[in-house]
């Protein structure tokens, strides 16, 4: 019998963990294609916060979740504009204007909230889809396969940024512009145009974790990332630019947290204790910048505006 | 003729010059409060209510003045922090943390001391306060000057350490656990001893010492900036750590230092949270936002605005403490959230980092016969320094 509930809270626990992860991963993924070009974005949390209330508000208004995802990614998609224009075209200190966009994030979604919403209702999320005969594998089906179509999103979208990162000419362009920008500038590589459209990916993705982190919750409340924007821009660093690096910090994220969460409502972490246990996933983090991420080169012009002839 | 229309051009590039130097932080703050307008009527409720009730509310009456002032205290306190260390070319957005390590670190001196005398008491719990946030701040200061790790990222995660010490502080060894509730106990700390509160200054308003107390500390800071050999040693690095290295400087020590400073401000902040607080307690709701209601954030905002110098601060900090107490009356006047207010900082923030740009530009274009050198700050620092303050996990001056 002990045996049996062991294996279950495991299996509760990783599939936990992997759609706690999603958000994570398709946010870090998004700020990685951005700062491969060169452009920090530190206001993911913000647009995550204006996306989330954008998926919900559909939601709620119009009962369907595929127009919910598809305002989230919009929502992404305008704050990209705006971050965009900011940081590539008025090449404003970036580490700064995306504590702007945050602020205004943060603010302007709960303004709406309070405004449009009010009484926080739930909505109906996505089902999980139970993917045929890999679900049946025993306990490796039940963590990993019965998932929603978000989670899949996610981790398929690790392959694709890979490849489209190393194997594209996009790619290419985009490492070089983040590399050296002036060089890709004297073979004919449009940077600001290059640097837009990788934020513009970036700022998509944010939405669309936005939409996954509410379809997680199922519910949208004031601040509702808590910082997950801003862990995002971490585990870029954490994953040294890599997809599969970013992954790797995303899932251990997830399972921090999953496990605090899963292993509280059983009593196996101490109540009084679970604060502690919560400082998990940031303490990891800093040690992996101390360690793991200091042995990495980052993007040779991150954060530095183009300025031609400059 | 020609020499006409070029010394035409030039009066006009000098004025947009002088514009952009003298107007660019007061206009960030006039177009987001336009923008203010347009949502307000976007949200079908009257502008000019709006701001009429937001002006009253902050700043019309002893009672406004003073409630206005008391907000203003820990945002200024967190303004000066990021200063020092946007001298040392850091970015401390480890305000969250830093205020609420100091409020708990001198909480708990007060609560460990119950029978010390107010002026004895209140100095040793606003140090408490300092030495709580000086840690969190020295933590990502040594992490960013001897291992290179970003102070960015670094902070953030602190912020996020520090509010589950936080919790785990109030619910466990801290929890007042004479409340009897049948729900479990909130979390929060008993009744402060009365020698530790903060004293009224003036009857029948909420302003308390802790207003002078951080005048006195941004003054106190802005010499040490600009006074003393200390402050010249944070600039130096602040603006090329290889120049002040080769000139003999403790870099390492300096940067770590600066934000050892930085933090203790905030950490003084947070101590003014719990001391100046209604209910005498510090208390948390299972958020950061609970305790610091988002000071470490909207410091930020503050210092930005104030030139990212500590006098200017002053004034900076009264004009944002009053946007957020006169944000409560807005709301109840006009039914738009208060959370416009956070929303229009974040608008602020955005438009003076983006018109600091077109200010550099034009110093670079007008400045460039007679000085090549534009990366250099020139003329009066009215916003962020050219000196970019976001360095990534490498040194920045590799050739």
């Amino acid at each position: 019998m002990s045996h049996f509930f062991t294996y279950t809270i495991l299996t509760a626990t990783v599939a936990t963990a992997l759609g706690l992860a999603a958000p994570f991963l398709l946010a870090a993924l998004g700020e990685t294609v951005g700062q491969r070009s060169g452009v920090i974005n530190l206001g993911v949390d913000g647009i995550m916060l204006l996306s989330a209330f954008g998926t919900y508000f559909t939601a709620l208004r119009t009962g369907n979740l595929l127009y919910a995802i598809l305002a989230g990614m919009g929502v992404g998609a305008v704050m990209g504009v705006v971050t965009a224009f900011i940081s590539v075209t008025l090449k404003a200190e970036q580490g700064i204007s995306g504590i702007g966009i945050y602020l205004f994030g943060l603010g302007f979604s709960d303004l709406l909230f309070i405004k449009y919403v009010g009484t926080p209702l739930p909505i109906s999320t996505l089902n999980p889809i139970n993917i045929p005969i890999l679900d049946r594998i025993p306990a490796v089906g039940g963590m990993l396969f019965k998932q929603t179509i978000l989670v899949y999103v996610a981790f398929l979208l690790v392959p694709v940024v890979t490849f489209l990162l190393n194997r594209t000419t996009f790619g290419m362009k985009i490492r070089a512009a983040g590399e050296n920008p002036a060089a890709a500038d004297s073979v004919g590589v449009n940077v600001k145009r290059i640097r837009w459209e990788a934020v513009l990916i970036g700022c998509v993705l944010a939405g669309l974790a936005g939409a996954a982190l509410l379809m997680f919750d199922g519910i949208f409340q004031e601040n509702l990332t808590q910082s997950e924007g801003f862990i995002a821009v971490a585990l870029v660093y954490f994953g040294a630019w890599r997809p599969t690096g970013v992954m790797g910090g995303s899932l251990l994220y997830g399972l921090a947290i999953a496990v605090v969460l899963e292993w509280k409502s059983l009593g196996i972490i101490p109540l009084s204790a679970s604060d502690l246990w919560a400082t998990a996933p940031a303490v990891i983090t800093i040690l992996a910048l101390l360690t793991v991420a200091r042995r990495f080169r980052q993007p040779a012009a991150l954060g530095k505006p183009y300025e031609r002839g400059g | 003729m020609s020499r006409v229309s070029a010394a035409l051009a030039n009066a006009w590039q000098d004025r947009r010059r002088f514009i952009l130097s003298w107007f660019a932080l007061p206009m960030s703050l006039v177009v987001a409060l336009l923008l203010g307008a347009v949502m307000m009527l976007a949200l079908g409720a009257n502008p000019i209510t709006g701001y009429n009730a937001l002006i009253v509310g902050a700043f019309d009456g002893s009672y406004a003045l003073g409630a206005t002032a008391v907000q203003a205290a820990p945002l200024l306190l967190v303004a000066v922090g990021i200063c020092v260390a946007f001298r040392a070319n850091m970015f401390n957005i480890g305000g969250e943390g830093q205020l609420a390590m100091g409020g708990v670190a001198s909480a708990a001196t007060a609560l460990a001391l119950p029978n010390l005398p107010s002026i004895v008491l209140i100095p040793v719990v606003l140090l408490a306060g300092a030495a709580g946030g000086a840690v969190w701040g020295a933590i990502p200061g040594a992490f960013k000057a001897y291992l290179n790790v970003n102070e960015i990222l670094s902070t953030i995660m602190l912020n996020l350490v520090a509010v589950q010490i936080v919790n785990w502080l109030l619910a466990g060894p801290m929890v007042d656990k004479t409340q009897n509730s049948t729900y479990g106990l909130i979390p929060e700390t008993r009744l402060l001893p009365k020698a530790s509160w903060l004293p009224i200054l003036i009857a029948n308003t909420q302003l308390h010492l802790g207003v002078l107390i951080a005048v006195f500390v941004a003054v106190g800071v802005w010499v040490l900036l600009y006074k003393t050999s200390f402050g010249f040693r944070i600039q130096a690095v602040g603006l090329s750590r290889d120049a002040s290295k080769y000139a003999g400087m403790p870099v390492k020590r300096t940067m770590t230092l600066a934000m050892t400073i930085s933090g203790a401000m905030c950490g003084i902040g947070g101590a003014l949270l719990v001391f100046g607080s209604i209910s005498h307690r510090m208390v948390t709701d299972g958020s950061l936002t609970g305790f610091t209601g988002s000071d470490g954030f909207n410091g930020i905002v503050v210092a930005l605005f104030g030139a990212l110098n500590p006098i200017w601060s002053i004034i900076s900090a009264f004009l944002f403490g009053g946007l957020i107490v006169g944000g409560d009356a807005l709301q109840v006047a006009t039914g738009v959230p208060a959370d416009m207010v956070t929303a229009l900082e974040g608008l602020v923030v955005v438009f003076v980092v983006s018109l600091e740009y077109m200010r550099r530009r034009s110093r670079a274009t007008s400045l460039a016969p007679q000085n090549k050198s534009k990366d250099l700050p020139q003329g009066p620092a009215t916003t962020v320094p050219a000196a970019a303050p976001f360095v990534g996990a490498q040194e920045p001056n590799e050739p």
